[in-house]
């Protein structure tokens, strides 16, 4: 169900989430307390190629991260296995990067 | 006068009134508890409880135990939900409203009334690799042991187990995952990968790494929390993690 390699790939993306996870809210914050609207964001995202690093990266280690936790979720409470369970996990993963990076193109593309 | 008779004079206990004890009677996964009045004592385990109920109401009942004294791991049990070496828990301490429940190890078979069917927790020492595999003959001169080395630290520090299963039965991972190897034989594995004098540390390392290894453990800590001998398994299992990312290669295991 998990193993070394899934264990460390879901210890690594809590790492890289980590501080990605407090800029965001830090941004969120600033953004909201300072008044901005939704087009002076977009003014602000929109072709930069570094907040489309930022966010690709914590779509990027959210989708592995959700994907392998739900996988251990759904094995220990529903006791799926197996194929099933992989395609599971891959299904997650690749979902939630699909409507990750969809996000993050409809904010940084100009 | 010689010991034994100067003990008559004086009791050991005094009686005051009784207990209700509720005890698992059944086999297999069919059972129900059963009620005895049992005489309070003032000083008196479950384990002697469960004996005076076989001894002097129903000579039907099943448990295990040999030593008596905390040594040989065979009388835990489920004492009011928890899991306990009966022969060192006193009823003083585990009274709950006056009344006492003791049923068979969780997350074990049961094979009669309070006797858990252990085939399953020692299978899984053996999956575990908790097994020495000696890297010198017999011809070889001894090896010498730096007692003071972190490596024997840490193996003397998950050494005292005595295979009891209190941990086994406290693991909430093992009650929703039947294949994870269990606190017990993951601290037997830890102290052997760090036994110098063993030779089958890699092997160890992929054995405890697989489907059920050491990374379906949560760190929810029962088993340090339950443990009689005041053993650690969450940190050995947590050493076992460290070293499987160590070796870990992504074209291997």
């Amino acid at each position: 169900m998990l193993n070394t390699r899934l264990y460390y790939l879901q210890r690594v993306s809590a790492m890289m989430m980590a501080p990605l996870v407090l800029c965001h809210i830090a941004l969120m914050i600033y953004a909201v307390q300072g008044g901005l609207s939704a087009g002076e964001i977009l003014s602000r995202t929109q072709g930069s190629v570094l907040w489309a690093l930022f966010y690709g990266l914590f779509v990027l280690a959210v989708s592995v991260h959700a994907a392998i936790g739900l996988r251990v979720i759904v094995f220990e409470t529903f006791g799926l296995r197996g194929i099933l369970l992989n395609a599971f996990s891959v299904v997650v993963l690749l979902a939630s990067l699909v409507l990750g990076m969809r996000a993050v193109y409809a904010v940084v593309a100009s | 006068m010689h010991i034994r008779e100067a003990w008559k004079d004086e009791p050991l206990v005094s009686n005051s009134g009784t207990m209700k004890v509720s005890v698992w009677r059944g086999q297999g996964d069919v059972g129900q508890f059963e009620e005895f009045d049992v005489p309070v004592l003032d000083n008196q385990t479950i384990l002697d409880v469960v004996s005076w109920i076989q001894q002097e109401s129903d000579p039907t009942l099943t448990y295990r135990f040999a030593c008596r004294v905390g040594m040989c791991g065979s009388c835990a049990m489920m004492v009011n939900g928890k899991p306990r070496w009966t022969c060192r828990t006193h009823v003083k301490k585990v009274r709950k409203d006056g009344a006492i429940e003791i049923a068979p190890l969780r997350n074990l078979p049961v094979i009669k009334d309070l006797a858990a069917d252990m085939t399953e927790f020692f299978d899984k020492w053996v999956k575990a690799e908790g097994v020495f595999h000696p890297s010198k003959t017999r011809e070889d001169p001894i090896e010498p042991i730096n007692h003071e080395s972190n490596a024997r630290q840490q193996a003397s520090a998950a050494i005292e187990c005595i295979n009891c299963a209190v941990c086994y039965a406290a693991c909430d991972s093992v009650s929703s995952n039947s294949d994870y190897l269990g606190p017990a034989a993951l601290n037997r594995a830890w102290t052997l990968v760090n036994d110098e004098r063993d030779s089958a540390a890699e092997q160890r390392l992929k054995a405890v790494s697989g489907d059920g290894g050491c990374h379906s453990c949560h760190s929810h800590q029962s088993c340090m929390n339950y443990c009689p001998n005041e053993l650690n398994p969450t940190a050995s299992i947590a050493g076992l993690k460290r070293e499987s990312v160590k070796n870990l290669s992504w074209w291997g295991w």
